[in-house]
């Protein structure tokens, strides 16, 4: 169905190939999942499959890809619209008109289809993917998975033979993610439908796949095959394979059912090892920096958050969990003063954020937004941390210094925009430090990290906390959440639903536990480390 | 009939079989010719009980008839915009306008102004006449106002743009395009204000409007290029082949006929020319225009999902308009001074009776045209309700029950 011969694309001013010598073949009727290091080259090959890439971006493709037989090089992306769907990672940026029913409609009337035929369409697409109570909705007030949901049938009423998805689920909380994926799910069973899914939450995908392609990045050559096989030895696999490899199973695991069945022995031999608590026992809070009393904030008619009281003290890290729209970000936004309370108060390092000005706020409290990239204005690396001195008024050289323990070896001149998401956010954590804030307050930081990225994060965070910072991060990320927080926190319609230490709120939660929890259970296990720390004092 | 919903209570007429159906939503194209009409007929007069009247009966029939969409509170908007209008031309008249010749009601300090600043003057006395010119004036303006305003809460504009012949599709989506660029860009300026405070840099003020500006418009230019791959994806601009001569005729015949209808809606509008020069402009430039936009309507594929039907009632309303329109042009003719009545002396206005006629002929559609959709349902309990208590007042407390 799809297939690339000798595929080799260079962007415009670039030194190297991104993808070079690429040969693939996705049979028909396949879900083939593309991972790879952010930057590898993963949107590249995706994009490469409806002509986006290089009708679109520019830049040269030697080799030839065709797509149900149509060859990209003579077809344009509109003369493929008909036989691949793409959604992209962001649906609203996507979206041409601004109601359910019309935005499935869109993509039929600019091929010209017949209006019964495109009413039939419609109706059914609504029943498939479940849109039926949302037709007349706005889409601006759907929810993530809804949008997504549209995303996916404004590109399936067009009856294409191969849907192409960029992290379809990368900005879902855990339901909207199982929602988006099920929906998946019987297209490929049902419909035969070809689907080529790129994803860095591999725990959530995995078990669908019927083949994975590795891209290895800087031009190595793609493994693909069966995806027990690749990750095998894949720098990036879920924390699932990893703890298969750590017992040693063969076949890996791809399942939580697959690697629970298998678990009994290990379950056995982790009963009488020592726990990660025990090992390295955490030290003990400081004082309080952070508090919220019977904090309420509304936006217009809508409540956010309600009578919600919080203490964070130093050396804590607190994940904050919770459906998308429960009042995460909001009460980070409060807790900067960039949202004033309707009711209660907020403190944080002793004063109330909301009436500070500005340069008096990033001695106390630094915040990493979800768009880490908003707080990056100058064109150089260097020209960054300089004005991040000056803003913070610290002196010369702080940002720098900070830059290099966290992201080492980033070159003076390199443009902000031309970094890695890991590194980006590296930089943009340096900044938030730089005026030394007692508080630091993270949203949805592993958005488009990679693992490998994931777990340096995780190592950064561990450091900041034991040097007496707190840390607060919003995240849907259950598996960062358990390796990295001590205390988690689930809110629901802006109220604190569970207040408690990480490893007791989040096994046992459906929702909220990680998969290491999941395969262990009951034992309160949350990661790989943890098991091969225990297993290594144990042998 | 073909309707099975319950008659509307208490009207017991008989109506053309045509005009009586389901709820529906009114072809756009429709409430918009009719308010171009009302419009029409309030450019083209200076008195102000027929200015009233225009505004009227649009408020009635926008009471009657419009939706519960956001886009429907639009109306009572664009009537504080004509108050707004004729305050800043009253006030405009008081501190600037040159004396008209009258009773002089108050006399302000006047400051003198150098020779060259002829025609302008600042102070000085203010009659009765001049004012009452500066609030005909205003209200004719708040008027024409009012008729785009309803025209608005009766009809999605969007929706409007989506009923353009084929040949104008790409313009109408430039424009629904940039409509929706309008929120998008509020979200992104409040999001780049926020990390300005974040990063310690001033979030008010002059100099944070400076430092917001390139990030903004970064984030737009990106926005706009995804939402492009994305049309393009799903077939955005697709033609079929059209031979060249084909294509130029369409340019040349949509070309003229817009200049056309340019110059007969200038000439309409303009009370000083000759109504009849702009008509035939105006019906030559439409003739050749949409000539022009069949023909160009052969390059693209595209096909229409669920369009509005134009029916017997799109016909009534759009009649009703030019009715009005028709109306107002005649009587300028036939009657000058009923349209434009003497300020100077003032005196006691009359009521002009063939434009008025003409107006009322406009509340028509309040009655003849189905009910918006989502109005229909609201309706329906209360309508139940009161066919029960008309009928038999006996088992009132029963229906009430």
């Amino acid at each position: 169905m799809i297939r690339f011969d000798q595929v080799t694309m260079t962007y415009p001013d670039a030194v190297a190939p991104t993808l070079r010598d690429v040969d693939l073949h996705v049979p028909e009727g396949e879900l083939c999942l593309v991972v790879g290091r952010t930057g590898s080259g993963k949107s590249t090959l995706l994009r490469a499959v409806n002509g986006l890439v290089p009708h679109f971006t520019g830049g040269t493709l030697a080799g030839r890809v065709t797509v149900a037989g149509r060859d990209t090089a003579t077809h344009p992306p509109r003369e493929l619209a008909d036989v691949v769907g793409v959604v992209g990672q962001d649906p609203l940026a996507g979206f041409v008109t601004d109601v359910v029913e019309d935005e499935l409609a869109y993509g039929m009337e600019s091929l010209g289809l017949a209006p019964d035929l495109m009413r039939r369409r419609v109706e059914e697409t609504l029943d498939l993917l479940g849109l039926a109570d949302l037709r007349a909705r706005p889409l601006a007030t759907l929810s993530g998975g809804q949008r997504q949901r549209v995303a996916i049938g404004s590109v399936l009423t067009a009856h294409p033979a191969v849907l192409v998805l960029d992290e379809p689920t990368s900005a879902l909380d855990p339901p909207a993610a199982e929602e988006v994926l099920a929906a998946l799910q019987r297209l490929v069973h049902d419909l035969g439908l070809t689907v080529l899914l790129a994803e860095h939450r591999l725990e959530r995908v995995v078990q669908y796949a019927d083949r994975l392609v590795h891209v290895p990045g800087a031009g190595a050559p793609l493994q693909a095959g069966a995806p027990a096989d690749v990750l095998a030895t894949s720098p990036v696999a879920p924390p699932v394979v990893e703890l298969g490899r750590l017992a040693g199973w063969s076949p890996l695991p791809l399942s939580i059912r697959d690697a629970r069945r298998r678990a009994g022995d290990l379950r056995q031999r982790l009963l009488h090892a020592p726990h990660a608590a025990a090992l390295a026992p955490l030290p003990a809070p400081g004082e309080e920096v952070l508090t919220t009393c019977d904090l309420g904030v509304r936006y217009g008619p809508i409540v956010a958050l309600r009578d919600l009281s919080l203490s964070v003290r130093r050396g804590e890290v607190v994940a904050l969990m919770g459906r998308n729209g429960a009042g995460k970000s909001t009460l980070l936004r409060a807790l900067t003063g960039l949202t004033s309370p309707a009711a209660g108060a907020v403190r944080v390092a002793g004063a109330d954020p909301a009436a500070l000005a500005p340069r008096q706020l990033v001695t106390r409290v630094g915040l990493v937004p979800q768009e880490a990239g908003d707080l990056l204005y100058a064109d150089t690396v260097a020209a960054e941390c300089v004005a991040a001195d000056r803003d913070a008024g610290a002196p010369p050289g702080t940002a720098r210094t900070l830059l290099d323990r966290l992201v080492p070896g980033l070159a003076d001149t390199a443009h902000p925009r031309d970094l890695s998401e890991g590194q980006r956010l590296g930089l943009v954590l340096a900044i938030v430090l730089t005026g030394r804030p007692p508080v630091v307050l993270l949203d949805e930081p592993t958005r488009g990290l990679d693992y490998v990225a994931k777990r340096r994060l995780v190592e950064v965070l561990r450091a900041l906390a034991a040097d007496g910072h707190a840390i607060v991060l919003a995240t849907h990320d259950v598996e960062l959440a358990a390796a990295v927080s001590t205390r988690t926190v689930v809110l629901a319609e802006g109220e604190v639903v569970v207040d408690g230490p990480t490893s007791e709120v989040v096994v046992g939660s459906p929702a909220f536990a990680p998969q290491v929890a999941k395969i262990l259970a009951p034992s309160p296990w949350l990661t790989v480390d943890e098991v091969a720390a225990a297993l290594a004092v144990a042998s | 009939m073909t309707s099975t919903g319950p008659p509307p209570p208490r009207d017991r007429r008989p109506r053309p079989a045509a005009l009586r159906s389901l709820p529906r939503a009114l072809h756009p194209g429709a409430w918009w010719l009719w308010a171009l009409g009302l419009a029409t007929a309030a450019s083209r007069t200076t008195n102000p009980l027929v200015l009233v009247l225009v505004v009227a009966v649009a408020a009635q029939v926008v009471a009657a008839r419009r939706s519960q969409a956001p886009w429907a509170r639009s109306f009572t908007v664009f009537l504080k915009l004509g108050l707004v209008v004729v305050a800043i031309r009253v006030t405009a008249q008081v501190v600037f306008g040159a004396s008209a010749p009258g009773n002089v009601i108050v006399t302000l300090p006047e400051v003198p102004l150098p020779a060259w600043f002829a025609g302008v003057s600042l102070g000085g006395p203010i009659t009765q006449e001049a004012l009452a010119a500066a609030v005909v004036d205003g209200l004719r303006l708040a008027t024409v106002l009012a008729c785009i305003g309803a025209a608005n809460a009766l009809a999605n504009p969007k929706r409007l743009l989506a009923g353009l012949p084929a040949a104008l599709y790409e313009v109408g989506v430039a424009v629904v395009v940039a409509l929706s660029f309008a929120p998008s860009l509020a979200t992104s300026v409040g999001r780049i204000r926020a990390a300005r405070r974040l990063r310690g840099r001033p979030d008010r003020g002059l100099r944070s409007i400076v430092g917001v500006a390139m990030p903004v418009l970064e984030d737009a230019l990106e926005r706009s290029l995804a939402l492009a791959a994305a049309m393009d994806s799903r077939g955005y601009g697709r033609r079929a082949a059209v031979p060249l001569a084909t294509r130029r005729l369409t340019a040349g015949l949509t070309l003229g006929g817009l200049g056309g209808i340019c110059l007969g809606v200038y000439g309409l509008l303009d009370g000083t020319s000759s109504a009849a020069l702009g008509l035939s402009a105006l019906l030559g430039g439409v003739l050749a225009a949409a000539a022009g936009l069949r023909l160009g309507g052969q390059r693209t594929v595209r096909s229409r999902y669920r369009p509005d039907p134009w029916r017997g009632p799109e016909w009534l309303t759009a009649g009703t308009g030019a009715l009005v329109a028709a109306a107002t042009i005649v009587a300028g003719v036939l009657d000058p001074a009923g349209l434009a009545p003497t300020l100077v002396p003032l005196a006691a206005v009359p009521l002009p009776w063939l434009p008025s006629v003409g107006i009322l002929v406009a509340l028509l559609p309040a009655w003849l045209t189905p009910l918006p959709p989502d109005a229909a349902a609201s309706a329906a309990r209360g309508a139940s309700a009161e066919r029960g208590l008309a009928r038999t007042p006996a088992a009132a407390g029963e229906v009430a029950v």
